[in-house]
C-alpha cells in the first residue's frame, strides 16, 4: 500500500509521547459507538472522531477540524482506514500526518515495561503497563529468574524482556481468576516449563494442573533473595491474593486501585463478596505498614500514569486520598460497590471461561474478546 | 437460510476496511432505487461500519446473517424523495385492524409487496411475498374474487400494488398505509 508523505507511528512511539506529555492530535476514524467505548487518551492529546466513510468523496469536513501546523495522528480499527484518510489529508497539503500502525487493534496489544524499582537482595521489579487497556502486569528478577505476575496475554513482550535480561522464567502468578483480559499465564509457564499459580479458591472450575496460592507459602524468586508471599484478600473474586515484595511493595490484584477500588460483581456474586471486599480494605490492608507502595492490577484513567509511567501509590496516601477507601458508612459502601456500576467488561464471561480452560478461542477471538476498556474499578466510568 | 434474491452482491471477502464500504457506496450508487445490494464481507469492522454509512447516507439497512464467518449484508437503495410520494388508493387499512383479525384466527389474504431479502428478514406471518416489480406477471397466483390487504415497508410500494392489482380488476384490495415500520405485532422470519 502506498504512504506517500505520510508517516507511520508505532503504538511505543505514541506511548513515549503520552507519557512525555506531548501535544498530539488524534483524528480517530472509526464509528462513533467504537469511538465513544474506548479511544487513546493522554494529557495533551485532543481527540477529534469523524468515521472515515463520511470522509469517502470529501477529505474536508477533517480539514476543517484539524489544526494546522499541530502533529496530527489518524487512527482506526487495525489500520487500512487511517491510511486511507492520512493520505487524503496529506494530498490535501497538510504535513506532519501520521497514522498509528496496526490501529487500535495494536494500541490494545502494546506493553510498556517500567522500571519500578531495584530489590534489596540486587533483583529488580518492573511494571508492565498495558496502556490501551490499562491493565499492569509485573516482573520480578533476580540472579537469572524471573516470576511473571499477572501476565496478558501477549506473552512475546515478556519473553523478548527476560532474553534482553538474562533470566529464566520460574513462576508465573496471576492474582485472581481474571474477567478483563485473557491470562497469559499458563501458557508462558507451559513453554518455560515454570510453575502456573492461581488463588485455589477462584480454580474451582479450572481443566488444568495448577500450583496453589496460600498464605504462608511464600514464593522465591533467584537464590531464595526475593520473597513473594501471598496475602489472601477476597473481594473482587473470592480468591484474590495479594503480594507482598522485598517487604516494600504491595502488589493488590483488582481489589485496590489508586483512584479506585476492585468491583466484586464480574462472577455474579456482588452480594456475597462485598463483604469480603469491605473486611479486605478496610481491615487487612489497614494492618499493613503504611509505608507500603501499591501496585495494583488496572489503572482507570492516565492521570494514574506517574513518572516515565509507572502507576504506583504509598498506601498510607491512598487511605487518605482514595475515594474507595474512604466510605465509612458500611451501607454506604455496600452502595457504592454494587449499585450504579459502570459497564462490565466486554466479553467478560467469555475471558472467565478461556481463563478457566473451558473455552480454547483462536488468537483472532481472543483478540476481539478483549478489545475495549478493562472496566474493573467501580468508579471506571 | 438459502441464497436470498437480490439485485447484486458485491464480494468482499478478505477485504479490510475501507474497502468494503468504498465498494459498497460504489456499487449503491451504480444502481437503482428499490434495488437490494447483498455485501459478503469478512472483516468484523464491517458490521457497524455498514450499518453507521445506510444509517448517515438513508440507504435502507435490511439485516445482517452470519455464516462461517461471512458477513452477509442486506442493504436496499433509497432515495430521500421516495417518502414523499402521494398516496393515491384510496381503500386503506390499519395495522391494528390487520392485527385484529390475525387475532381473531380470521383468514386474511396479506401480500407482502417488499424485496425478498426484506420479506426474509421479518414479515406479518402468514403474509405471501411478491415483489412489486413481479406483481404483474405473478397475477396468476391471485385471484381476483378475494380480498387481498398488501403490505411494504412504509406504505408507498403497496400504495402502487394496490392500483395496479385495481385496473387489472381487483375489487377488494386495501393498503396497509403504515407498512411493517409501524408493525409491532408478531414477525415471521426465514
Amino acid at each position: 500500500m502506498s504512504t506517500m508523505g505520510i508517516q507511520k507511528m508505532t503504538s511505543k512511539e505514541v506511548t513515549k509521547m503520552i507519557l512525555n506529555n506531548e501535544e498530539l492530535v488524534i483524528l480517530d476514524v472509526r464509528n462513533e459507538a467504537d469511538f465513544n467505548d474506548w479511544k487513546i487518551e493522554g494529557n495533551n492529546v485532543e481527540s477529534i472522531n469523524i468515521p472515515y466513510f463520511d470522509l469517502l468523496d470529501d477529505i474536508s469536513p477533517a480539514l476543517d477540524k484539524i489544526p494546522d501546523g499541530k502533529n496530527v495522528l489518524v487512527v482506526c480499527a487495525k489500520e487500512g482506514s487511517s491510511i486511507f484518510v492520512a493520505e487524503q489529508i496529506a494530498e490535501a497539503g497538510r504535513s506532519n500526518i501520521s497514522y498509528l500502525e496496526g490501529g487500535m487493534k495494536s494500541w490494545s496489544e502494546y506493553l510498556e515495561p517500567v522500571k519500578v524499582s531495584d530489590l534489596s537482595g540486587g533483583g529488580e521489579l518492573y511494571q508492565f503497563v498495558r496502556i490501551g487497556k490499562g491493565c499492569l502486569s509485573y516482573i520480578v528478577l533476580s540472579n537469572g529468574e524471573a516470576a511473571i505476575i499477572d501476565t496478558s496475554r501477549m506473552i512475546e513482550q515478556y519473553e523478548q524482556f527476560m532474553q534482553e535480561k538474562g533470566v529464566k522464567l520460574i513462576h508465573a502468578i496471576d492474582t485472581h481468576l481474571h474477567a478483563d483480559h485473557i491470562s497469559g499465564g499458563r501458557a508462558v509457564a507451559q513453554k518455560y516449563g515454570a510453575a502456573y499459580h492461581l488463588p485455589p479458591k477462584d480454580a474451582t472450575e479450572v481443566t488444568f494442573e495448577y500450583e496453589k496460592l496460600e498464605e504462608g507459602n511464600d514464593i522465591y524468586v533467584g537464590n531464595e533473595t526475593i520473597k513473594v508471599k501471598p496475602i489472601y484478600t477476597p473481594g473482587h473474586t473470592i480468591g484474590s491474593t495479594s503480594f507482598m515484595i522485598d517487604n516494600k511493595y504491595l502488589l493488590t490484584g483488582d481489589i485496590l486501585f489508586i483512584d479506585s477500588v476492585g468491583r466484586p460483581d464480574l462472577a455474579g456474586l456482588a452480594e456475597d463478596w462485598v463483604g469480603d471486599l469491605r473486611d479486605t480494605l478496610y481491615s487487612r490492608y489497614k494492618e499493613l505498614s503504611e509505608e507500603l507502595v501499591v501496585l495494583p492490577a488496572h489503572f482507570g484513567k492516565v492521570t494514574e500514569l506517574g513518572v516515565g509511567g509507572l502507576v504506583a501509590g504509598r498506601l498510607g496516601t491512598l487511605y487518605n486520598e482514595n475515594p474507595g477507601l474512604n466510605i465509612h458508612d458500611e451501607r454506604e459502601f455496600r452502595k457504592t460497590v454494587t449499585e450504579n456500576l459502570p459497564p462490565q467488561p466486554n466479553s467478560y464471561q467469555e475471558i472467565r471461561q478461556t481463563n478457566m480452560g473451558k473455552m480454547n478461542p483462536s488468537e483472532h477471538e481472543q483478540r476481539e474478546m478483549e478489545i475495549g476498556p478493562n472496566r474493573c474499578a467501580v468508579h471506571d466510568k | 437460510m438459502n441464497a436470498m434474491q437480490v439485485n447484486r452482491t458485491l464480494e468482499c471477502e478478505g477485504l479490510a476496511c475501507p474497502l468494503p464500504v468504498v465498494r459498497t457506496k460504489k456499487a449503491v450508487e451504480e444502481m437503482r432505487t428499490g434495488e437490494v445490494l447483498e455485501v459478503r464481507a469478512t472483516d468484523r469492522g464491517s458490521v457497524a461500519d455498514l450499518q453507521s454509512w445506510a444509517k448517515r447516507t438513508g440507504h435502507q439497512y435490511i439485516g445482517l446473517k452470519e455464516e462461517n464467518g461471512v458477513f452477509r449484508h442486506y442493504i436496499r437503495k433509497s432515495d430521500p424523495t421516495e417518502t414523499k410520494e402521494e398516496r393515491k388508493f384510496p381503500h386503506a387499512i390499519s395495522n391494528e385492524e390487520i392485527h385484529n383479525k390475525l387475532s381473531a384466527g380470521e383468514i386474511v389474504n396479506l401480500l407482502d409487496v417488499r424485496e425478498p431479502a426484506e420479506y426474509a428478514f421479518g414479515r406479518i406471518p402468514g403474509a405471501k411475498s411478491i415483489p412489486l416489480g413481479e406483481l404483474e406477471k405473478r397475477l396468476h397466483e391471485l385471484d381476483p374474487g378475494q380480498e387481498y390487504y398488501l403490505v411494504c415497508r412504509s406504505g408507498n410500494r403497496s400504495d402502487m400494488a394496490c392500483q395496479t392489482l385495481a385496473e387489472k380488476g381487483f375489487k377488494n384490495v386495501k393498503n396497509a398505509v403504515q407498512g411493517m415500520t409501524e408493525w409491532t405485532g408478531e414477525i415471521e422470519k426465514d
